[in-house]
């Protein structure tokens, strides 16, 4: 905890707010039950912006509040948002935005982190603990996540890539500044 | 918070409300901790009548929660059909037992284990529930973040959980007038927008939000630097309240609560309570 700054946390709690609004207010339903989550793809993003420690917390305070207004603590999700949150933040550690850079390289990357943090969280850790914890019937929660995985790495690849490179926009560059 | 989420807190002069917010958040996670472990159905039960008898004490009326349990009546309804529909024979795998009731159709069959089974999961989410509305509708906010520091969790974290709380209607608000804006340049985020448009819409509205929330990260974390937040190990609470001994009780109590549901699964042979 030596190395965080005090950006990072309030980076972890202005951003647990937006979670928590982006997931309570601005989820668009699809069909029964299922809605297209942009708090994931913003989450990805933090993850990148502000490092591991930030994306796990800020999943697991968001997510915390989203469950806890409204049907009660389901603690294998929300270990999974923290996990997704804190897994892209360490994939995507090599990824420098805030030097003003967002290349194909790091566009990649970061779809990389991605995948494999939504991965590992939806398709592995939430089934898995929602059999080992609730004992529902194990093809029921794998195919919800399959669904909300994929759901959630197709949202993050396309608006979490978008954001990252806005937000390296609006950082300056390195040797941006010329002699005259 | 309150008006915003359509849940926040309530103040009311009630015993639960003297508790104070870490113990009422340790109530909320060893009782839903409890719930989680065993499937006992007398258990889950009593516990759902334990918590009306709580909510009966802090003084909060029915009225008030209604419409989160309605919400949750309907999520429920519609997880048990997915449950059935994709795994019909789980109560029996279950319970070992099979009393046919009726045959519905193709491989579904109506059976009493079935609908047993069916009928503790949703007592099982029934019964996670009450503890996390009480601790949502009877906490204020900002003591509560002074008394995650007490139960051990770091200063700076519990600050993050108090910037959350702070901000979420000042976020939600931004939300809000962006939302508005952008409606009147005519741009549709209603359902009568078809999918992949209505999604843009959306993103023309979030990415404002959400780069305006960078910046206040920015001024909120200079301020804070510049008063020299996180310069110690520890620090003091304006809104710091002694613990009591009603809150030691009520710890201890739900406490006890995990234990006996870990030693139901011993007594049960199994997490399943099987009356068959």
């Amino acid at each position: 905890m030596k190395n965080v700054t005090v950006k990072t946390f309030v980076a972890i709690g202005i951003g647990s707010a937006l979670f928590f609004v982006l997931g309570r207010f601005a989820a668009i339903p699809v069909f029964a039950n299922t809605s297209v989550n942009l708090q994931y793809a913003f989450l990805g993003f933090m993850a990148v912006v502000f490092g591991p420690l930030a994306g796990a917390l800020i999943g697991l305070i968001g997510h915390s509040l989203i469950d806890f207004t409204s049907w009660g603590p389901w603690w294998s999700w929300i270990v999974t948002s923290a996990a997704v949150g804190g897994v892209i933040g360490i994939v995507g550690r090599k990824i420098d935005v805030e030097a003003g850079e967002f290349t194909t390289k790091s566009a990649i990357l970061f779809n990389i982190a991605n995948v494999v943090g939504n991965g590992i969280g939806w398709f592995i850790v939430a089934p898995t603990l929602d059999i080992l914890i609730y004992q529902e019937p194990a093809s029921k929660v794998y195919m919800q996540g399959i669904i909300a995985g994929t759901a959630n790495i197709v949202t993050t690849a396309i608006i979490g890539t978008l954001l990252l490179y806005a937000y390296s926009r609006t950082r300056t560059k390195k040797g941006s500044l010329d002699k005259e | 918070m309150s008006s915003k989420l359509g849940l926040g807190y309530i103040n009311r002069c009630s015993p639960v409300h003297s508790l104070t917010g870490a113990t009422k958040f340790l109530m909320a996670v060893l009782s839903s901790v409890a719930a989680m472990i065993t499937y006992d159905t007398r258990f889950l039960a009593a516990m759902i009548v334990g918590a009306a008898i709580v909510f009966k004490i802090s003084k909060i009326r029915f009225r008030e929660i209604r419409f989160v349990v309605i919400f949750i009546a309907v999520l429920m309804l519609i997880n048990s059909v997915a449950i059935f529909l994709f795994s019909p024979e789980e109560g029996v795998m279950i319970y070992g037992a099979r009393h046919e009731i009726a045959h519905l159709f193709g491989r579904y069959y109506l059976t009493q284990e079935q609908l047993f089974y069916m009928f503790n999961v949703i007592l099982k989410y029934f019964s996670v529930l009450p503890m996390a509305l009480l601790f949502i509708v009877t906490t204020q906010p900002s003591e509560f973040s002074s008394s995650l520091n007490r139960i051990g969790v770091n200063y700076k974290i519990a600050c993050s959980v108090a910037l959350t709380l702070r901000y979420i209607p000042d976020v939600k608000r931004d939300f809000d007038d962006i939302s508005r804006a952008q409606q009147a340049r005519g741009i549709d985020m209603s359902k009568d927008e078809r999918l992949i448009k209505r999604l843009q819409n959306v993103l023309s509205v979030i990415f404002p939000l959400i780069f305006s929330s960078l910046g206040r990260i920015d001024t909120i974390s200079n301020a804070m630097e510049l008063r020299g937040f996180g310069k110690n190990k520890t620090r003091t609470w304006y809104n710091d309240r002694p613990y009591r001994i009603a809150d030691y009780l009520a710890i201890a109590f739900c406490a006890v609560l995990v234990a006996v549901s870990i030693a139901l699964n011993a007594v049960n042979g199994g997490r399943f309570y099987n009356p068959f």
